[in-house]
C-alpha cells in the first residue's frame, strides 16, 4: 500500500472494470471459483485499498459531524479505560469522610485547589465513585473558609467539556505523545548542545511552587534557554506601584474583618481578584447587622463602572479611569500628605474629604485598597496613606510576592516577540495560556508566533494558539491533575487528582520532566521530590506530612511571611495629572464569567447572568445613560470604536453607575477557536487592548454603525416599582429603631397574615431558610452551585431572551436611586431569589394532578413523574422561581456530561416543571446519616449547596422548629421579613432586610 | 304566544321577511321543502367545494401545528416564565364563549318560548357543538406533557392517584365535558324529527339508509312528539344551568389564581356575559353570509338579526360594566399590585391590545343603539366581526397582560406569539369551518318541524299578522 502521507489517489477504474468483465464471464461455481482467486490478486488488493484505505483517518481542523461523533467514540472509550486500567500507585486521600472502601452512593471528598488569576482558591470536590461531580470550598483554606466562587462552581463542567482537546495534534491531525516525545527530544538533545540558545518557554503565570523550581532548574541542562511569562489578567500595575512606593515589588492581602473603614479605589475587591472569596467573607463579618449591633464597616468606593464592590459600598463616585489618581492625591492631601492635587468637581471633594476624614478617625483601622487595573500611581498613593495611617501591618500585610519573576508580563511577553523577530527562538514551548488570541495588541504576537521554527502549545483546547503551533498538546484539567498552588497570602494547597486525565491530558510538570530530561516522569514523582526536599522530611515522617498535607488541602506553615517595607525617601508624585480630555475612556475588564476568555466554552458560565447587567451569552459595551443620550444610543446597537488604528465592533449596553464618558468592555469573548459555545460569542476587546495600556485606553473614538446586536438579559425591569420587596434602611436608623426601620410604608409585614382557616401544625422538623440581603453581594457563586448540585441545564442565549432559563436560585438586581440624584449616584440592591416553599403554597392548590405538594416537613415538593405541564402552578407562583422544560433542555446525549451529573437528583425531561428543592437529597443524606447514627438530626448538619458555596454565609438554613437553631435565630431579627408575605403565601424563605451605613458628611444634598 | 307586539305599520325596511320570524306566503310543504332541497336536490354549489377545500386546508394546518408540537415539545409557541399560558388558553376561553350563543339560543329561549329563535336555533347549536371541537384542542395539547393528559381523568389507576380536584382546571374538565356532551345530545336530539323528513324525502338509498338510522324510527306519531316534547325540554333545562355554569368555571382558572389581573370576584358574571356576548356575534358572523349565499331571507329574517343585535348590545353593556368595574376595583381596593397591574394595561407594553378591546367591546357596539344601524345587515355583520375581535382581544388582555406583570418586576417579561401560536389557532378556523360545511351539507340547518310551527295556519295564526 502506498504510504499514508501521499495523497488519497482515484481508485484505479480500469482494474475494478477489468474484475468485472472476467467475472461476468463466469458462470454458478466456476463464479464462485473465480472470485476467490481474484481477490487474492495483487491488483485487486491494490485496487481494494485504494477505495478503502485501512490507514488512520486523516482529521481536518474544522470537525465535521461524523467526525466529531466518531472523536467523541473514542473519547468515551478513554473514558471507559480510564475506568478500567490499573490506577497508578498514587495514594489521594479523601477529606472529612474517609470510609474504609468506597461506598456507592456514598460520595467522598478530595482536597485539592483551583488557580485563576495567580491565586489559588482551596476547594474540596465531591466524588461519586470516582466521579467528580460537585466543588465545594475547603474550609481550613485561608482563601475558601469553604466558600467558592462561580468559576470555581463551574470548574467542573470545563472538566467534562466534550470540546476538550483529545489528543495530540501535529499540524492539526491527531498524533501520539510518544511521536511528540519521540520529535521533541531530538530536538532538545541539539538544543542542550547549545546550552538551551534557541529554547523559549512561555508559561501562564500560575502560582505552582514546583513548576516555578523546575523552571529554575532548567537552566541546568539549558543554561541559555528562556522562561517568559503572560497572563493577560496579569498584576503589572499592583507591581509598579509596589515598586514606585517601596522600591521592591510585594505582595499584599487585606484584612478586611479589621477595617472599619474601607476605600476602594477602581478596586473589585469582593467580586474579582486573589483572595476575593475571602474578602467578601470578612467584608461581610465586618458588617453583621443585627439587632444590637455596635457598628458596621464602612466602604467608599470610586470606579468607573459599577462592580460589585461598588454595588455594596456605602458610599459611591463614580469617576473617569483617569481621574481616579486625582482623586487619590485630593484624599492623600486632606490626610496631610505632601502631594500636589487636582481641582475636583463639587462632589468628588466632598467624597474624598469626607473618605479622608473617616480614615483618619480610624488610623489602623481604615484601609485603602487600589485596584489590579488601577494605576501604577493610585497604587503607591494607596500605599502611602496606608502607611502613613498605621494601617499597614493592621489591615493590610505586605508579604514577598507570590511569583518572583524578572519582569512585568507585558515586558517579558514584549522581550520574548522581540526574540522571535531577531530569529533567535528556535524552539517555542507554550505551557498553557492563549497568547495568541489574548495578548496585547500591538505585540501581534500571532504573527510572531507563526516564524517560530518549531512551537509547541500544551492547552486544554485546540484554540486560536494550538492552530498556529506546530505540536498541540492536551492539557489535564486542574482535577485530573497533580500540582500545588499558592493562595494570595501564600498558603500551598497540593493539588490532587479526582479522576485520571479522561482525554489523555498531560500536565505541565509533566511536560516540563520531559524537557529537563527527566523522561515519562509523572507529576506525582515531581511533586512528591519537591515537597521531600522542601520539607526536609524523609520516610514515614513524610508520608505523615504528604498524607496531611493532601487530607486538609493546606500544607501547613506555608503562608507567606510578612516583610517590613518602608516608603522610598525619594517618594515623589509629582504634578497632578493633566485633567482628562473631552475624549471617552474606555476600561478593559475581566469577565466575570470568561474571565480572560479561558471559560468562554463553559455553558454554565456563559448562561450566567454577568453581574449587575444581567446580561448572558455576550459582553457589552457599557456605557452612561447620558453618554448614551448624548451620542443617540440604545440597548443593542452596535457602534465602532476606534484607537490609534485598531477597531472594534461593539453593542452597547446601557448601565446606570456608569461614570459618563466612560466605556466599559469585558475581556474574554470574541473567540475565534473556543470550542462549540464559545466560539463567536461576543466582541474581542484584546483588539484595543495594549501592553502599555492593558486597562484604561484613552481617547477612544466611537462611531454609530447603524446596525443592532441582541442582547440579552434575565432581568428587564430594573426598579422595584415602590414595592418593598428587597427592604434597605440606613443603620442608623435600624439602630434608632430596629423594628419600624424596615417596615414598608403600607400594608402589613407580619410573616403571617390572619387566615380563616386553621394552620396545618408542623410537629417534627420545618426547614427554613434566611437570606441576609445585607450580606449577599451579588456574586452568582449560589447560582451555579445550585445548577451543579442540582442537574440544571442551560437552555442557550434563544430560550433566555425568551425568558425560558433554568435556573432554581435567580439573584434580583434592582437600582435603586436616591432621591434627587443623577444616574451615576445609583445604588443596588441583590436579592437571591429560590423557592419560598410557602406553608399556603399557591401552587399546590392550582395543579390538576397533585404533582406539586407539600411535605409535613414544610418542603413544597414536585414530583416530576407526576407533571403534566399545565404551567398553571408557574402562573400562581407570586415568586416566579418555577421553571418549566419547554424543550427537551437536559443533554441526554452527551456522554462526558452525564459523568457530571448528580445521581442523587433526578435529570428532569421534557415537559415538566421543576424549580428548588431546597436540595432535599441532602436532607435526606443528612437524615439517613442521623438515623444510622441514633441521634436527632443537628442544626448545621444540613447545609444547601447555594449556603455552602456563599462566600458572605448570607444563606442559612435550618429547622425553624429548633428554637436553638441559627435560622430560627435569625427569624427573630427585627428587620426580617418575608418576600410578598402580605399575599399570605407564609413563606418558609425569609429575608433580612439590607442595611447601608452612608456617611452622614455625603448623604444631605 | 307572548313575544314583542309587532309594529302595525308598514316594515320600514324592505327585503324579504321585514321584521316577521317567517316571510309571508310559506305553507308547511315551501318550508320543508325549501330546507330540505340544500341537502337532498340542490346540486351542491361550487363555492360549498371552495369553501370546503380553502377550510380543510386550513384542517391541514391545524394537523401541521399539532405534529411540531408533540414532536418538538410547547417550546415552539411564545410561552415563558413569567407568561406561562399565551395563545392556547386564549383560544379555548375564546371557542368556548362562542358556543355559549347555541346554548343559550336552544334552552333558555326555548324555556322563555322565544318563537324567534327558531329559524337560528339548529345552527346556533352545531355552531356550539363544532366550538367546543376547536376548544378542546387547546387544553389537551397546551400541557407540557400531552400524552399524560388524561392523567386529569378521575380514573382507577394502578398509580392509586386521582386528580387534584381543588384545581380550577379539573374543573374544567368536568364543566368542559358535560358541557359537549349535553349540547350534542340537545342537538341530535333537536334533529330527529328533521333527520326522519330527510329520510323521507331522500332519493338515494345509501342517504335513505344513513339518514334513516340516524332518525332512530321516528314516526311522527303523537306518542313520539309527546315523548319528544319532554326530552328536549328537559334537556333544555339541563343546559340552561350550563349557559351559566361552564363560563363561570372557565373564569375560575383565572380568579382563583392570585395574579393580579385574574384574582376577582367579578369574573364569572363577567365571563358569563362576555360569553353570550361573543357567542351571538358570532352567531350573526355566520348567519349573515349562509342565509344570503342559500336564500334563506325568508327563514331568518330581519327580525332575527334584530334581536340578536339587541342581545350582542346588551351583554356588550354588561361587558363593560365588568371592565369599569374591574378598573374601579383595581383604584379602590388601593392594593398598589391591582394598581398597578390597571396602570400596565393601559400604559405596559401592551397597551394597544386594551385600548383595541374597549374600542372593539365598549365603543363598537353602542353603534346598535340606532335602529337603522341595526336593519342593515352590512352593518351587523362587520359590527359582528369587531366584537369577535374584541372578545379574543378581552382574553388576551386578560391573560397575557396580567401574567406578563405581576407582583415581583424582576420577573416581568414579554410574550410573543410564535407562528406556530397562530397556526394552531387558524388551524381550529378550518376545523370550526370544515364541520360548518359539512354540517350545512349534509343536514338541515334549520329546523323544519319547528319552522312549520311558525307558518300561519288558518286560525291559530299567533304569529301576528300586522
Amino acid at each position: 500500500m502506498t504510504n499514508a502521507e501521499s495523497p488519497r489517489t482515484a481508485p484505479d477504474l480500469r482494474a475494478i472494470d477489468a474484475i468485472r468483465a472476467e467475472l461476468s464471464s463466469a458462470r454458478g461455481d466456476d463464479f464462485w471459483h473465480r472470485l476467490e482467486e481474484l481477490s487474492a490478486r495483487p491488483a485487486f488488493q491494490d485496487w481494494l485499498q485504494q477505495e478503502f484505505p485501512s490507514q488512520a483517518p486523516r482529521f481536518v481542523p474544522a470537525l465535521e459531524r461524523r467526525e466529531f461523533l466518531r472523536l467523541m467514540g473514542a473519547s468515551l472509550g478513554v473514558v471507559g479505560l480510564a475506568a478500567c486500567t490499573r490506577q497508578p500507585d498514587e495514594r489521594i486521600v479523601p477529606f472529612a469522610r474517609a470510609p474504609e472502601y468506597v461506598v456507592p452512593g456514598q460520595p467522598r471528598y478530595f482536597a485539592s485547589a483551583l488557580t485563576l488569576g495567580g491565586a489559588a482558591l482551596g476547594v474540596l470536590v465531591e466524588s461519586h465513585m470516582g466521579r467528580p461531580t460537585k466543588i465545594e470550598g475547603n474550609p481550613d483554606h485561608p482563601a475558601s473558609l469553604g466558600a467558592t466562587d462561580a468559576l470555581a462552581q463551574a470548574a467542573i463542567l470545563s472538566l467534562y467539556d466534550p470540546d476538550r482537546s483529545h489528543s495530540c495534534l501535529r499540524a492539526g491531525q491527531i498524533d501520539t505523545w510518544s511521536a511528540f516525545t519521540g520529535e521533541l527530544s531530538g530536538r532538545l538533545e541539539r538544543l542542550a548542545a547549545l546550552q538551551g540558545q534557541g529554547l523559549s518557554i512561555l508559561h501562564a503565570g500560575e502560582s505552582s511552587p514546583t513548576l516555578a523550581d523546575q523552571l529554575a532548574r532548567l537552566s541546568t541542562r539549558f543554561p541559555r534557554a528562556r522562561v517568559h511569562r503572560w497572563t493577560p489578567v496579569h498584576r503589572d500595575q499592583e507591581r509598579a506601584g509596589a515598586e514606585l512606593a517601596f522600591g521592591r515589588d510585594v505582595g499584599t492581602h487585606y484584612h478586611l474583618d479589621r477595617a472599619e473603614v474601607v476605600l476602594a479605589l477602581e478596586a473589585d475587591l469582593l467580586g474579582s481578584g486573589p483572595g476575593a472569596v475571602r474578602y467578601a467573607r470578612d467584608f461581610a463579618h465586618g458588617r453583621l447587622g443585627r439587632a444590637g449591633a455596635a457598628g458596621m464597616n464602612r466602604l467608599y468606593a470610586v470606579e468607573s463602572t459599577l462592580s460589585l464592590t461598588g454595588a455594596m459600598a456605602d458610599e459611591r463616585l463614580a469617576l473617569r479611569p483617569s481621574e481616579v489618581e486625582g482623586f487619590a492625591r485630593r484624599v492623600a492631601r486632606e490626610l496631610g500628605l505632601a502631594v500636589e492635587a487636582p481641582a475636583l468637581d463639587a462632589f468628588a471633594e466632598r467624597f474624598a474629604v469626607a473618605a479622608a476624614r473617616a480614615l483618619d478617625a480610624r488610623r489602623g483601622a481604615g484601609l485603602v485598597v487600589a485596584g489590579r487595573e488601577a494605576d501604577p500611581a493610585v497604587h503607591a498613593l494607596a500605599h502611602t496613606i496606608n502607611y502613613e495611617l498605621g494601617n499597614t501591618g493592621a489591615t493590610l500585610e505586605h508579604t514577598d510576592p507570590l511569583d518572583d519573576l524578572a519582569r512585568p508580563a507585558a515586558a517579558d511577553l514584549r522581550a520574548l516577540v522581540e526574540d522571535v523577530r531577531a530569529r533567535r527562538v528556535d524552539t517555542l514551548l507554550v505551557l498553557g495560556g492563549n497568547p495568541a488570541y489574548d495578548a496585547p495588541a500591538e505585540l501581534d504576537f500571532a504573527g510572531a508566533l507563526a516564524s517560530v521554527p518549531f512551537r509547541v502549545h500544551l492547552s486544554a483546547q485546540v484554540d486560536e494558539t494550538s492552530a498556529l503551533c506546530h505540536w498541540h498538546v492536551p492539557e489535564a484539567h486542574a482535577l485530573e491533575s497533580w500540582g500545588d498552588a499558592r493562595a494570595h497570602d501564600g498558603t500551598v494547597t497540593i493539588v490532587q487528582p479526582l479522576i485520571a486525565p479522561l482525554f489523555g491530558g498531560k500536565s505541565a510538570l509533566e511536560l516540563l520532566a520531559f524537557v529537563l530530561g527527566e523522561g515519562e516522569k509523572s507529576a506525582y514523582e515531581t511533586l512528591r521530590e519537591r515537597w521531600r526536599a522542601k520539607s526536609g522530611l524523609a520516610g514515614a515522617d513524610f508520608e505523615r506530612f504528604w498524607r496531611e498535607a493532601l487530607h486538609d488541602g493546606v500544607v501547613a506553615g506555608t503562608g507567606a511571611p510578612g516583610v517590613e517595607v518602608h516608603l522610598r525617601s525619594s517618594l515623589d508624585f509629582g504634578a497632578s495629572p493633566a485633567t482628562a480630555t473631552g475624549g471617552l475612556e474606555l476600561a478593559l475588564r475581566p469577565d466575570a464569567s470568561t474571565f480572560d476568555g479561558r471559560f468562554a466554552n463553559n455553558a454554565w458560565l456563559q448562561e450566567l447572568p454577568r453581574p449587575i447587567t444581567r446580561l448572558v451569552w455576550d459582553n457589552a459595551l457599557l456605557i452612561g445613560p447620558r453618554t448614551a443620550r448624548e451620542r443617540e444610543l440604545e440597548n443593542g446597537d452596535v457602534v465602532e470604536l476606534a484607537h490609534e488604528g485598531r477597531h472594534l465592533r461593539a453593542p452597547v449596553w446601557v448601565v446606570p453607575g456608569q461614570a459618563e464618558g466612560t466605556l466599559t468592555l469585558h475581556l474574554g469573548y470574541g473567540r475565534r477557536r473556543a470550542g462549540a459555545l464559545g466560539t463567536g460569542v461576543g466582541c474581542d476587546a484584546y483588539a484595543l487592548r495594549t501592553g502599555e495600556r492593558p486597562w484604561f485606553v484613552t481617547g477612544v473614538e466611537l462611531v454609530r454603525t447603524g446596525e443592532r446586536h441582541e442582547l440579552v438579559t434575565v432581568q428587564k425591569h430594573p426598579s422595584q416599582e415602590h414595592r418593598s420587596l428587597a427592604r434597605v434602611a440606613t443603620f442608623d436608623r435600624f439602630r434608632a429603631d430596629p423594628l419600624g426601620a424596615t417596615r414598608p410604608e403600607h400594608g402589613t409585614s407580619e410573616l403571617a397574615p390572619p387566615s380563616l382557616y386553621p394552620g396545618f401544625p408542623y410537629e417534627g422538623h420545618a426547614w427554613g431558610m434566611v437570606i441576609d440581603l445585607n450580606a449577599c453581594i451579588g456574586c452568582n457563586a449560589c447560582m451555579i452551585a445550585c445548577q451543579a448540585e442540582n442537574n440544571i441545564p442551560v437552555v442557550g442565549k434563544g430560550q433566555v431572551a425568551n425568558g425560558r432559563e433554568m435556573h432554581w436560585i435567580r439573584i434580583d438586581r434592582y437600582y435603586e436611586e436616591p432621591a434627587g440624584t443623577v444616574d451615576e449616584r445609583v445604588t443596588v440592591v441583590h436579592q437571591p431569589v429560590p423557592c419560598m416553599h410557602c406553608e399556603n403554597a399557591p401552587c399546590e392548590v392550582v395543579c390538576p394532578v397533585g404533582a406539586t405538594v407539600h411535605s409535613s416537613e414544610g418542603l413544597n415538593e414536585m414530583v416530576y413523574n407526576r407533571c403534566v405541564g399545565t404551567r398553571y402552578c408557574s402562573n400562581n407562583c407570586p415568586y416566579k422561581v418555577r421553571r418549566f422544560n419547554f424543550f427537551p433542555y437536559a443533554d441526554f446525549e452527551t456522554e462526558s456530561l452525564k459523568l457530571q451529573r448528580n445521581p442523587d437528583v433526578t435529570v428532569r425531561s421534557r415537559g415538566v416543571m421543576e424549580k428548588c428543592t431546597y436540595c432535599v437529597q441532602r436532607i435526606n443524606q443528612a437524615r439517613i446519616q442521623a438515623q444510622k447514627e441514633e441521634r436527632p438530626l443537628r442544626d448545621g448538619e444540613i447545609v444547601s449547596a447555594c449556603q455552602a458555596v456563599c462566600p458572605t454565609q448570607a444563606i442559612v438554613f435550618g429547622d425553624v422548629n429548633d428554637e436553638a437553631s441559627a435560622v430560627a435565630r435569625l427569624r427573630k431579627e427585627p428587620h426580617h421579613y418575608g418576600l410578598l408575605a402580605e399575599l399570605g403565601t407564609r413563606p418558609r424563605t425569609t429575608y433580612l432586610a439590607k442595611l447601608r451605613n452612608p456617611d452622614a458628611e455625603l448623604s444631605g444634598t | 304566544m307572548s313575544h314583542a307586539p309587532q309594529a302595525p305599520q308598514a316594515p320600514q325596511t324592505p327585503g324579504p321577511g321585514g321584521d316577521k320570524v317567517i316571510a309571508p306566503g310559506h305553507t308547511l310543504a315551501t318550508v320543508s321543502d325549501k330546507i330540505t332541497k340544500i341537502v337532498l336536490t340542490r346540486a351542491t354549489p361550487r363555492g360549498w367545494y371552495l369553501g370546503f377545500a380553502g377550510s380543510f386546508l386550513l384542517v391541514m394546518v391545524l394537523m401541521v401545528s399539532i405534529g411540531k408540537l408533540l414532536v418538538s415539545g410547547i417550546g415552539v409557541w411564545g410561552v415563558n416564565v413569567p407568561v406561562g399560558w399565551g395563545l392556547a388558553i386564549i383560544n379555548m376561553v375564546w371557542w368556548i364563549g362562542i358556543g355559549h350563543a347555541g346554548t343559550l339560543i336552544s334552552a333558555i329561549l326555548l324555556l322563555f318560548r322565544q318563537e324567534w329563535r327558531t329559524s337560528i336555533n339548529r345552527f346556533a347549536e352545531a355552531m356550539t357543538l363544532f366550538a367546543v371541537a376547536c376548544a378542546v384542542v387547546f387544553p389537551s395539547l397546551h400541557v407540557g406533557r400531552p400524552w399524560l393528559a388524561y392523567w386529569l381523568l378521575p380514573y382507577p389507576n394502578t398509580m392509586s392517584l386521582f386528580p387534584q380536584f381543588r384545581s380550577p382546571l379539573e374543573w374544567d374538565v368536568f364543566a368542559i365535558s358535560t358541557y359537549g356532551t349535553v349540547s350534542a345530545l340537545f342537538w341530535y336530539v333537536g334533529l330527529i324529527p328533521d333527520l326522519a323528513a330527510l329520510r323521507d324525502r331522500a332519493k338515494s338509498k345509501p342517504w335513505k339508509i344513513a339518514y334513516g338510522i340516524l332518525a332512530m324510527g321516528w314516526r311522527g306519531a303523537a306518542r313520539h312528539w309527546e315523548r319528544y316534547e319532554t326530552a328536549y325540554l328537559l334537556l333544555a333545562g339541563l343546559a340552561t344551568p350550563l349557559v351559566i355554569s361552564v363560563h363561570t368555571v372557565v373564569s375560575f382558572d383565572f380568579a382563583v389564581g392570585n395574579v393580579p389581573g385574574w384574582h376577582a370576584t367579578i369574573f364569572p358574571p363577567y365571563f358569563v356575559a362576555g360569553a353570550i356576548y361573543s357567542g351571538f356575534a358570532m352567531v350573526l358572523t355566520l348567519a349573515i353570509p349562509l342565509r344570503k349565499i342559500y336564500g334563506l331571507q325568508d327563514f331568518i329574517t330581519l327580525r332575527h338579526l334584530q334581536n340578536m343585535a339587541k342581545i350582542v348590545l346588551a351583554t356588550g353593556l354588561i361587558v363593560a360594566y365588568g371592565y369599569a368595574m374591574e378598573a374601579f376595583f383595581a383604584w379602590y381596593s388601593a392594593n398598589p399590585y391591582e394598581e398597578s397591574m390597571l396602570v400596565n394595561r393601559m400604559t405596559g407594553p401592551y397597551w394597544w391590545a386594551y385600548w383595541t378591546l374597549l374600542l372593539c367591546n365598549v365603543l363598537t357596539p353602542q353603534l346598535l343603539w340606532s335602529k337603522k344601524i341595526r336593519s342593515s345587515v352590512v352593518a351587523l355583520f362587520v359590527i359582528a366581526l369587531v366584537v369577535n375581535v374584541g372578545m379574543w382581544l378581552e382574553r388576551f388582555v386578560i391573560v397575557v397582560t396580567s401574567l406578563s406583570r405581576d407582583f415581583l418586576p424582576s420577573s416581568w417579561d414579554t410574550y410573543t406569539p410564535t407562528r406556530w401560536d397562530w397556526g394552531l389557532y387558524i388551524g381550529t378556523f378550518g376545523l370550526f369551518l370544515s364541520l360548518l360545511f359539512l354540517f350545512i351539507r349534509f343536514l338541515p340547518m334549520i329546523s323544519i318541524f319547528e319552522m312549520r310551527t311558525l307558518v300561519p295556519t288558518e286560525g291559530g295564526d299567533e304569529e301576528g299578522h300586522g
